[in-house]
């Protein structure tokens, strides 16, 4: 069960709603996905073309939460008006709070997300911060009063997977609140990895929706978050630098 | 009436009076619709009464798809 500030959920993998070939494909992926969270970004409506078809039409909106993103904010105060702008969609309140501060790399501004994290978090939202993997500062979210944190693997849309597991770790193992990997995730085998490490959940979007096949690869991560959870769980054994046989010693004079 | 509408100025019937108006006038979703009304962002329930005049600035955004 994974839980942020007042919601609970069955499913640890989050899914982005961007860049999918169409409608269909898209609603498929999500269905195949099994997750409850979608993420969304906020934008103006093209108001000379109306009736352009919207996903959250093609959905039963009451059967997942929505996580809007402040993508497209540079400064906390973008973040701030974009948040307010989602909340009074009336269909949410919470917040991944995505401040950019580089156009190259995609990387958070990590002052800024601090920044908007306080200041949302004083609005009474429900605040989920994408970080990048900084131990320290995925330390001072949490003391702000951030329900969740959201590191992120690699650079978005990247696909390169989890670059600094070590940084992860550290997150992992100091945080009393969840922390969701997010972004950078290419293949099952990350998000796999990405639950392993302890991770609450996984947040990704290109990966699947760039995917040949976009439905088969939402499946793939279904079970690839569920496998690395179960590992977690189960507890992994000690790594050892010698062989260890596993067959039996004993009743080898026969040879 | 003129205002600006997601950074266009454009130019409304006299029928065009309230928010709920304009979001006919353009036969805009009005489920989706999110509003901004001069920096002021408009809920829900006060959104569709909302009064334009002349010279406002309205934002008109909605969720789209995004990670």
């Amino acid at each position: 069960m994974l839980t942020i500030g007042p919601y609970s959920f069955d499913s640890r993998l989050l899914l982005g709603t961007g860049k999918f070939p169409n409608f269909d494909t898209q609603k498929a992926a999500v269905e195949a996905s099994e997750t409850e969270i979608l993420t969304f970004a906020v934008r103006r409506m093209n108001i000379f073309e109306p009736n352009q078809p919207n996903f959250l039409e093609k959905i039963d909106v009451k059967k997942y939460t929505l996580l809007p993103n402040t993508a497209g904010a540079k400064t906390a105060e973008e973040a701030v008006r974009i948040a307010r702008l989602a909340k009074a969609s009336g269909l949410c309140d919470m917040i991944k709070v995505e401040v950019i501060g580089c156009d190259k790399t995609l990387l958070p501004d990590p002052v800024e997300t601090l920044r908007a994290s306080e200041m949302l978090l004083e609005e009474g939202f429900i605040v989920l911060p994408y970080t990048s993997d900084d131990v320290l500062l995925a330390k001072r979210l949490e003391d702000l009063g951030c329900h969740a944190i959201m590191p992120g693997a690699s650079p978005i849309g990247t696909g390169l997977g989890i670059v600094n597991p070590l940084n992860i770790h550290y997150i992992i193992e100091q945080a009393n609140i969840p922390v969701i990997v997010d972004a950078g995730i290419g293949v099952p085998s990350d998000a796999a990895r990405a639950m392993e490490l302890g991770a609450d959940g996984v947040l990704l979007n290109t990966a699947v929706s760039g995917a040949d096949d976009p439905v088969k690869m939402a499946e793939a991560m279904k079970y690839a978050v569920l496998a690395g959870r179960g590992g977690f769980e189960a507890g992994r054994i000690p790594k050892k630098l010698h062989a260890n046989a596993s067959s039996p010693l004993e009743g080898m004079s026969i040879l | 009436m003129k205002m600006i509408v997601n950074g266009r100025e454009v130019q409304l019937p006299e029928s065009v009076i309230t928010v709920r108006d304009l979001l006919e006038h353009f036969q805009l979703n009005k489920e989706l619709a999110i509003v901004e009304l001069n920096q002021s962002i408009l809920d829900k329930a006060e959104r569709d009464g909302a009064k334009l005049s002349n010279g406002d600035r309205v934002e008109i955004v909605q969720f789209v798809g995004g990670g």
